[in-house]
């Protein structure tokens, strides 16, 4: 109550007209003096004769340029700068959309006139020209990737407790440290790695699609080993204590209790791990091979794989080039399908599984 | 007290231990030690499988004229398209986290994240693909004009190449796999400043940029230094984008932009290994080892950075 009084003698000080600092410019100037120069840019590159891109760029640096102007002049150098940098991070997200676009359609524009029947139930057994399909590679591909899951899992799991539940001390941080360093080894180095360790063990020229799925595991456990240890330190302490409170063994209460309360995320993180490694292709050339016919045995000899399959219609095309590039697109909208709806899965069944908390 | 502590001490000092404790907790760190163990082992057995090619005589390693000198312009080109590709990653990446993190509107920042996220989900051998279907052919009369303008630098020394296959394009799908593992992380660290600080520089008068790179860019700095580092241990071990997009030669050349570009290491195994016999096979698994140990030193470099990040940061 007494503040107003005080401040009341002060008010007529203050300087009449406008205050410098706080004009602003109006609330939608910046974007349509953002068009105008866009529209500009395109104009101008229309004039020049040049395509879409120079106009998209000429625009984008003239619709820049004159936002920045304009607030320098009205609203000073400090919020032009604002200004500018808030235009340049956006460009910098719309630089970043572009590939990602481009490639979406490049791979459904090249891709989907093979998107056939066919495909999906033919293999390339003695097809030298048209038709043909990735039938054995697409299972070949599922057959190594179930395999590689089926050793990294238990592996990758055992490790995130044994991290997040009983580990302690210098064991600890060098397994988490090597786990780390472990998701950065190239893909190619792991199938070098699978190849030397079963040319020791079966002699040279070894080609089985088990080593695939070792090279694929070699770098798929550290991916499961960090998503799983993350979503297991979420699980409350809490729950732990009730179950030991209750004298359940501790291997019963992470059996029981810590891994159905964390089943969702454990779900998601290992999804993700599989669409990580399903489009490999450089430890499965290096390991696995291809052959044109269907072997789903991974103990018996080469198989076929949809990556190498994509990757050797695209750079070894036969007489009918054309169909091979055909499958090879193909091949590799399959691929991202794949990938994107074992994505998709990851996120629904952290939806759908999560535990019925009340926070 | 006095009276339940004397039955309480006895059943104290044997901690039970059933059976299936011991089973489970044995198991666990049987796994986290095989981990180490699959580790070392790479290293053994790449280190085993070289050992032919380290001591043969070098007419015998293709090219003739020993490991080093056919290594040596294999890692040449590695580094070249690793490092282009940082530098043409790494600006953007920050720019992008920080659009996402304090730039979009708060409501579809998180879809956008996701979406710069997907880049990360392709696979390798796609971006080949797109990498030789459009951005070579995009960037062929980039190839003339920077051979015509820029000849004078060593990097863009003529003369071009006609099918824009060349490094400076790898370099550049380089970037955009990498992108999304930079930005990720620098997103993490951008967000994690704290919120005091960032709301001290609003409340004395800072416009948004001046807050960022005050109290949001210090801050995240060794978190970027971090991602940097992660994307740049990715980008030299790429293999499908680079066999598929480069046609690499022989030879060890600056120049980005001739057909005249060395290869990188990964590149060179994925392409000469399903044909190789004999000591080819050692040689490229000698040159496997050379790049293990290079990623392997700069993902080690990064962790550490990350890590000392972690340890100062856990007050919050």
């Amino acid at each position: 109550m007494s503040t107003p009084t005080r401040i009341a003698p002060e008010v007529p000080a203050r300087p009449t007209g406008p205050v410098r600092t706080q004009r602003r410019l109006p609330r939608f100037a910046p974007l349509g003096l953002y068009l105008a120069g866009l529209a500009l840019g395109a104009a101008l590159a229309a004039l020049t004769g040049s395509g879409l891109t120079t106009a998209v760029v000429y625009g984008v640096v003239l619709g820049t340029l004159a936002v920045f102007v304009a607030s320098r002049i009205v609203e000073g150098p400090r919020k032009a700068t604002d200004r500018l940098v808030t235009a340049l991070v956006t460009t910098a997200f719309g630089i970043a959309m572009v590939p990602l676009l481009s490639l979406v359609w490049t791979v459904l524009d090249n891709g989907l006139p093979r998107f056939d029947a066919q495909f999906f139930t033919n293999s390339m057994y003695r097809v030298v020209g048209e038709g043909g399909g990735a039938y054995h590679a697409i299972l070949g591909t599922l057959i190594i990737t179930a395999l590689a899951t089926a050793i990294s899992v238990p592996i990758g799991l055992m490790t995130a407790i044994y991290l997040v539940e009983y580990a302690r001390g210098r064991l600890k941080k060098s397994i988490t440290f090597f786990v780390d360093v472990m998701t950065g080894i190239p893909s190619i180095v792991a199938g070098l790695f699978a190849f030397a360790l079963f040319t020791l063990l079966f002699g040279g020229g070894v080609r089985l699609g088990v080593m695939g799925a070792v090279a694929l595991s070699v770098l798929m456990i550290p991916v499961v080993v960090r998503s799983c240890e993350e979503v297991l330190k979420l699980v409350p302490n809490e729950l732990r204590e009730a179950s030991y409170a209750l004298g359940v063994p501790k291997w019963r209460t992470v059996v029981k209790v810590v891994l159905p309360t964390a089943i969702a995320g454990l779900g998601t993180g290992i999804t993700l791990a599989v669409a990580r490694v399903v489009g490999e292709t450089a430890p499965l050339l290096v390991t696995v091979g291809l052959i044109t016919g269907t072997n789903l045995n991974p103990f018996d000899g080469r198989m076929a794989t949809l990556p190498v399959f994509a990757f050797y219609q695209l750079t070894q095309p036969g007489t009918a080039t054309q169909a091979f590039l055909d499958r090879a697109w193909t091949g590799a909208l399959v691929l991202i399908i794949l990938v994107m709806a074992l994505n998709v899965v990851a996120r629904l069944i952290s939806r759908f599984f999560a535990p019925k908390t009340g926070r | 007290m006095t009276a339940t502590k004397a039955p309480s001490e006895p059943t104290q000092k044997p901690a039970v231990r059933r059976p299936g404790d011991r089973i489970f907790a044995g198991t666990a760190k049987a796994s986290g030690i095989l981990i180490l163990l699959v580790l070392a082992g790479v290293a053994a057995f790449l280190i085993g499988e070289a050992i032919p090619a380290l001591t043969a005589p070098a007419e015998e390693i293709p090219g003739g004229e020993g490991l080093a000198a056919y290594i040596g312009p294999l890692i040449l080109g590695t580094l070249m398209g690793a490092l282009l590709a940082l530098l043409v990653a790494t600006p953007l990446a920050v720019a992008i986290a920080l659009y996402v993190t304090y730039y979009a509107p708060r409501r579809i920042a998180a879809a956008m994240g996701y979406v710069i996220d997907l880049l990360a989900a392709i696979p390798s051998v796609v971006y080949g693909f797109w990498g030789l279907a459009v951005l070579a052919p995009a960037l062929r009369p980039f190839h003339t004009w920077a051979a015509d303008t820029l000849g004078f630098i060593p990097f863009f020394a003529g003369p071009a190449s006609s099918t824009g296959r060349t490094m400076f394009t790898v370099g550049l799908v380089l970037a955009v796999m990498i992108l999304p593992i930079i930005s990720a992380i620098s997103r993490e660290v951008f967000s994690q400043a704290p919120a005091l600080h960032r709301e001290a520089a609003l409340a004395l008068g800072a416009t948004r940029w001046e807050m960022i790179r005050m109290a949001v860019l210090p801050y995240g700095k060794s978190g970027v230094i971090a991602g940097a580092m992660l994307g740049l241990g990715r980008a030299l071990g790429e293999t499908m984008a680079v066999a598929i997009v480069l046609s690499g030669g022989a030879g060890a050349t600056l120049t980005l932009i001739s057909s005249a570009n060395p290869s990188t290491i990964a590149s060179n195994i994925a392409l000469k290994f399903p044909e190789a016999t004999g000591i080819d096979v050692n040689t490229l698994i000698a040159s496997g080892l050379v790049l293990f140990v290079i990623t392997l030193g700069v993902n080690m470099l990064a962790r550490w950075v990350v890590n000392r990040r972690a340890d100062f940061s856990g007050a919050n």
